[in-house]
């Protein structure tokens, strides 16, 4: 049985909260500030710009969700400093103030009036500062129950249902236990096991927040599908493994929430929580949107369980991922972090599966770099809700 | 060896959990939360982590997999039969 009472190593925060990276982070504001950011990451040394497609002329909700996960992201614990571009400077200070009520070092920078060139110089420079500043950092004690653990399934198949799922599940009720805060979503792929949800849900008020977020994704698919989306969800990798409804898939999925776990509350896309216990999060059940949406949510660690072996990482939020298919850890084992093949053949039970998880969560939150992170996976990829105005 | 795990015993179906399985094999089965072997003899080749059917299935009928509503079946369906998007829809969407 493994120790959940040791101490892990991590970054801890000026708002107390604990990181187990400590990236330098260059974010762009909208989509033409990409080139500075990537400019300023490629002069110093230990940063990482973070671009993306999106960031002008959104409004309303959508643009509500852009400056939560810019600010969310900026604000993770595993990001130690952040220097944010943008072209014009009110949304820069706004995504500037976001970070700032963290404590950590944070600096806006804009274009107009400068040009790339001067933005990029003002910009390195802040930016080598930041370095020095993280860099000098010390990892220290911390608890297990202060790492944030968020989870999503991907590429799933029948195994994952049998396995890894379940092993993620195992994982969460013993962190749950220790009162960690815990993360689960993918709404639409909620579809069929939806009443086992909202039974698991701590009280009327969680289930009725549930349900109106479970409902109002149906709506969106009623009101866009063209089919039953046997093309899309379960995807064609689903089905090659074996998935043959949208609701098989459900069931597997919810495996992730174990046996025990509560959900205590429900969160929309890239909010943060406000307590301990384990959050549903309103979000797309694609992998990379989704994993983002749990980054800007404030998650530090992620569990992330696979069939037919998806090879998704992000560029502050660490995945670990857990496989229970054997072709899928023969023909892609520099994808797979856990290896939970015995539990199929009955050589190990979930209990074990699980804290080989536990192990491989603790060695990462210590700093052992996951498969995707040695492979260089540094998916940042925004949800929108709709056309830009 | 275990060549298909069931989750439980009031399921409709099984899934193959090794390569290379071919029509007439007989396979050996673990039902995971009655912790009960059965032996099946499929009736085509079924690729890993794909379903075969432990129960028989008329057209219309709905399958249970996990205890729970998985989908119905668009045609009949025999005790190991190939189970999967080609006699069995989803009731959603």
């Amino acid at each position: 049985m493994i120790n959940l009472d040791q101490k892990i190593y991590g970054y801890r925060r000026d708002n107390n909260r604990v990181g187990i990276r400590n990236y330098v982070v260059i974010l762009p504001v909208d989509d033409i500030s990409n080139a500075a950011c990537e400019a300023v990451s490629n002069n110093i040394k230990g940063t990482i710009a973070l671009p993306h497609p999106y960031g002008r002329l959104q409004f309303g909700e959508d643009l509500d969700l852009h400056f939560r996960t810019m600010i969310g992201t900026g604000a993770n614990p595993n990001v130690a400093a952040v220097v944010v571009i943008g072209i014009e400077p009110d949304w820069t200070q706004k995504i500037v103030d976001g970070i700032a009520a963290t404590g950590k070092p944070v600096q806006g920078f804009s274009i107009e009036k400068k040009g790339d060139i001067q933005t990029i110089a003002d910009a390195s420079k802040a930016a080598y500062d930041m370095v020095h500043y993280a860099s000098g950092l010390q990892r220290e004690p911390c608890d297990i129950s202060e790492i944030w653990v968020s989870t999503k399934c991907g590429e799933s198949d029948t195994t994952s249902g049998f396995g890894a799922n379940p092993t993620v599940g195992n994982a969460f009720d013993k962190l749950y236990e220790k009162q960690s805060t815990l993360l689960f979503g993918e709404t639409s792929e909620i579809t069929g096991g939806e009443h086992l949800v909202k039974a698991r849900c701590a009280n009327d008020a969680v289930a009725d927040q549930f349900m109106f977020m479970f409902n109002r994704y149906q709506d969106m698919i009623e009101r866009w599908k063209t089919d039953d989306l046997s093309d899309s969800q379960p995807t064609k990798g689903n089905i090659e493994g074996g998935l043959t409804t949208i609701e098989e898939k459900a069931l597997g999925n919810i495996q992730k929430i174990g046996k025990k776990c509560m959900v205590d509350g429900v969160l929309d896309k890239a909010e943060m929580p406000t307590s301990k216990g384990l959050w549903f999060m309103d979000s797309s059940s694609a992998a990379a949107e989704m994993v983002t949406l749990c980054a800007a949510s404030g998650y530090v660690a992620h569990l992330f369980p696979t069939g037919q072996g998806n090879i998704i990482g992000n560029p502050i939020l660490p995945v670990i991922k857990v496989c229970a298919n054997p072709r899928t850890v023969r023909t892609m084992s520099e994808h797979v972090d856990v290896d939970v093949t015995a539990l199929l053949k009955r050589d190990i039970n979930m209990d074990q599966a699980g804290d080989m998880l536990l192990e491989s969560l603790i060695h990462t939150s210590n700093g052992r770099m996951t498969a995707a992170e040695i492979l260089g996976h540094q998916e940042f990829v925004l949800t929108r809700l709709y056309e830009s105005a | 060896m275990i060549q298909f795990i069931v989750h439980d015993e009031d399921d409709s179906v099984g899934v193959v959990t090794v390569e290379g399985l071919k029509a007439n094999d007989t396979l050996k089965g673990w039902i995971m939360d009655q912790d009960v072997l059965i032996d099946i003899k499929i009736n085509q080749d079924i690729p890993i982590g794909h379903k075969l059917a432990i129960k028989d299935l008329n057209e219309d009928d709905t399958v249970i997999k996990y205890g729970v509503d998985i989908g119905r079946t668009i045609s009949k369906i025999a005790v190991g039969d190939h189970l999967h998007v080609h006699n069995v829809k989803t009731k959603r969407w």
